[in-house]
């Protein structure tokens, strides 16, 4: 008899009545998350996405998820398993989750799948991300302010666009209220690992920034800040208001709430239809939270002011005149980036020290 | 009052009845765990350990099971060779990921001919990429007496550091949007690590593990190499007086494990994988530590072990799916295991006396 036998047999004994699968006119809705649900960053944001679609529509849904998912085999494996259990939509939340996503999209062409953050797109695969860089800027303007070193740490998760078009943005601004700031940028290549993330700001911290932003999930650059003293901190992805009114000055959250319930109900209505989405500051998609009391007024109000003014379309964080770190060209006087340019940005702006990884 | 004694030999008994009993008592507290989260017990170890391999979509997940025990297989056979003699090669996660840069890079370099030699090479540069990598622990060790726990551990850091470096440098995919990771390997019919038989999930790292498992097994009863290894753990002042060479004991252990890391690697980046990323390496390396101590660093009892620990992933997976089990309590559960296992070997080698020792 084998190990496995043996096994077997325990758990036959335990109980063999298979499962009632849902079988029922519910949607079903997945998702799958790279992170922990408990992560108060990233994770967190789209679960919340996830608990206002069952808010929203009660009976007739019914949603899964399966946490921190390591992107690659194990990916398609999970979404494989959930297109098996009659999901009729999946949400696969992080840009890794690409490649499993187009191929488990092929095997399964009945299920709508709506991968965030990526560029690949097929008749059942939609992508949608938002405009992060949108509230980026407002921060990076806070931060200039801020800033008495004249030194903003900024803990990059990978050197994608994304996380590039963060630190431009941020920049710019930063630069346009304080010409003598200065940006040191440290890859922690996670999404999530409070270890790293606190070793990370800490090491900024003691190259003298008192400013820290971030692209990482967790609270643990908030927590090494609060430790430290006299630094502030931006909330990432959530608005980890545990750390206000200070280090926690204020947040970029992402709000995915209405795009998922506009997604389900399309599914539900049988309108679903595959598109891109890259939505900002005036669609709901990027809130700013709470700028605390640590923050002068003049300092919130202008804040608050260009806010106002991306969300009504009369800024746009990247404006002309702009040049790339090598000096070259890139932007005429009062010229806007374009979305081909942002959605591929592999190149800092002038001014920007460091070398992207490659 | 409850006394150990030390038995004159570790029981037999309790050697082969101990992974049983973990997984029964795992079985148990873990069920109360799911109880007390408000979840059916049965119903959760029902889906973990049954759905799986017999669920409504078995056969789907079977094949799954195997892919993901291949690696832990492979990885483990090498490491309990070490483990026998007490060369503690923590490292082999670190060995994992050379070799699968090593093979990556092979099959990039020659992208996109395509002709038979591409896979065999792949296959001897993923070998020999983990078998590099852990010859700098081994000789550090021999040479220097390192300790070589430590040295092999930090090297995996190492690695991770390099991994990424080639993900986003010298082996980024040029069409792939400025975006890290290689081209994807899987879709290169040269390098492509499929499935022998399509839909098995057998792949040629998962027969490599099967024959890893029985070449373990002659060399560990039959062979003088697992004369020596055995001799050298049970008492390492006897091997040297046998003519056994510590050093050389060392370099070939560490050698062996290395080696059979870093197929792993390879099998995994050319087939399941498909592509080097900075997020390649998901643990195997580690995972396998516990899968060579679960399989009682024997070459049969690891491949079932490796069997069972896939299991636990897939069924956790879906316990997640279908019972909304958070990831922490399956974690919790796969560490019961390993708990019960430690704490249950007690009996191996040491027996419970009841009242005072007798006066001899």
């Amino acid at each position: 008899m084998t190990f496995k036998t043996v096994l077997l047999g325990a758990t036959a004994a335990m109980g063999l009545a298979t499962g009632a699968m849902a079988q029922d006119d519910k949607t079903k809705v997945g998702f799958i998350y790279v992170g922990p649900v408990g992560d108060l960053g990233w994770t967190y944001q789209h679960d919340q996405g996830r608990l206002a679609v069952e808010e929203e529509y009660g009976d007739k849904v019914e949603t899964v998820y399966v946490e921190s998912v390591p992107e690659g085999p194990d990916a398609e494996r999970v979404l494989t398993q959930m297109a098996l259990q009659g999901a009729d939509l999946i949400f696969t939340t992080s840009f890794g989750f690409m490649e499993a996503t187009m191929n488990v999209a092929q095997k399964f062409p009945d299920v709508k799948f709506e991968h965030a953050t990526g560029y690949q797109r097929a008749d059942n695969v939609s992508t949608y991300s938002a405009r992060f860089y949108e509230g980026r800027a407002v921060q990076g303007l806070i931060a200039g302010e801020m800033t008495e070193s004249n030194i903003i740490g900024y803990i990059g998760s990978y050197p994608i666009p994304e996380v590039i078009r963060g630190i431009n943005a941020a920049y710019i601004q930063a630069k346009k209220v304080n010409p003598e700031v200065e940006f040191r940028v440290v890859w922690a290549y996670t999404w999530f690992d409070p270890a790293k993330e606190a070793e990370a700001a800490k090491a900024l911290i003691d190259a003298g920034a008192d400013v820290i932003l971030q692209h990482t999930d967790s609270t643990a650059p908030q927590a090494a800040a609060q430790e430290a003293g006299d630094v502030i901190t931006f909330g990432q992805a959530s608005d980890m208001l545990d750390y206000a009114p200070k280090p926690r000055v204020s947040s970029i959250i992402d709000n995915w709430n209405q795009y998922y319930i506009d997604r389900v109900g399309a599914v539900i209505d049988g309108t679903w239809e595959s598109k891109d989405t890259w939505d900002g500051i005036d669609a709901g998609m990027v809130e700013i939270g709470e700028i605390t009391d640590a923050v002068p007024a003049e300092v919130k109000e202008a804040a608050l002011a260009l806010k106002d003014a991306i969300a009504s379309g009369e800024v746009h964080p990247f404006t002309g005149p702009l040049k790339k770190q090598d000096g070259s060209d890139w932007l005429a006087e009062g010229e806007v980036a374009d979305d081909a340019t942002l959605a591929g940005m592999n190149f800092y702006v002038e001014g920007l020290t460091g070398d992207i990884p490659q | 009052m409850i006394r150990l004694d030390r038995r004159p030999e570790p029981s037999r008994a309790w050697t082969i009845a101990t992974p049983f009993v973990a997984v029964a008592l795992t079985m148990v507290a873990g069920g109360l765990m799911f109880a007390l989260l408000g979840k059916d017990p049965v119903e959760a170890i029902r889906t973990i350990f049954w759905d799986p391999l017999f669920g409504d979509f078995a056969s789907y997940s079977r094949p799954q099971l195997l892919v993901k025990a291949g690696p832990l297989i492979l990885i483990a056979i090498g490491l309990s060779l070490g483990f026998r003699a007490g060369i503690w090669n923590i490292g082999a996660e670190g060995q994992y990921i050379l070799g699968a840069i090593c093979a990556a890079a092979t099959g990039l370099a020659i992208y996109p001919a395509e002709t038979w030699i591409v896979f065999p090479a792949m296959i001897v540069a993923g070998a020999l990429g983990g078998l590099l990598w852990a010859m700098i622990p081994a000789l550090l060790k021999v040479r220097f007496g390192t300790n070589e726990v430590l040295v092999s551990l930090m090297l995996v850091y190492v690695a991770e550091a390099l991994l990424a470096s080639m993900s986003l440098g010298l082996l980024r995919n040029p069409e792939g949007m400025g975006f890290p990771g290689s081209r994807n390997l899987a879709q290169y019919p040269s390098a492509a690590n499929l499935d022998l038989i399509p839909g098995t999930g057998l792949h040629w790292g998962v027969a490599l593990a099967f024959a890893a498992v029985i070449v373990g097994q002659v060399v560990m009863t039959r062979h003088q190499l697992g004369f020596r290894v055995r001799l050298a753990g049970q008492s390492p002042r006897a091997a040297v007086f046998g003519g056994v060479n510590p050093g050389w004991l060392v370099v070939v252990c560490m050698g062996i494990s290395g080696g059979l890391a870093g197929l792993a690697g390879m099998f995994e980046v050319a087939g399941p994988a498909g592509r080097l990323s900075i997020d390649f390496n998901v643990g195997y390396g580690f995972t396998a530590i516990i899968v060579a101590f679960l399989g009682r660093l024997n070459p049969i009892g690891i491949l079932l072990a490796g069997l069972l620990m896939a299991l636990t992933y897939i069924g956790g997976e879906l316990a997640q799916l279908q019972m909304n089990l958070p990831l922490a309590a399956i974690q919790m559960f796969q560490g019961m295991l390993l708990f019960f296992l430690l704490a249950i070997d007690v009996l191996t080698n040491f027996s419970f006396r009841f009242g005072r020792r007798a006066v001899a």
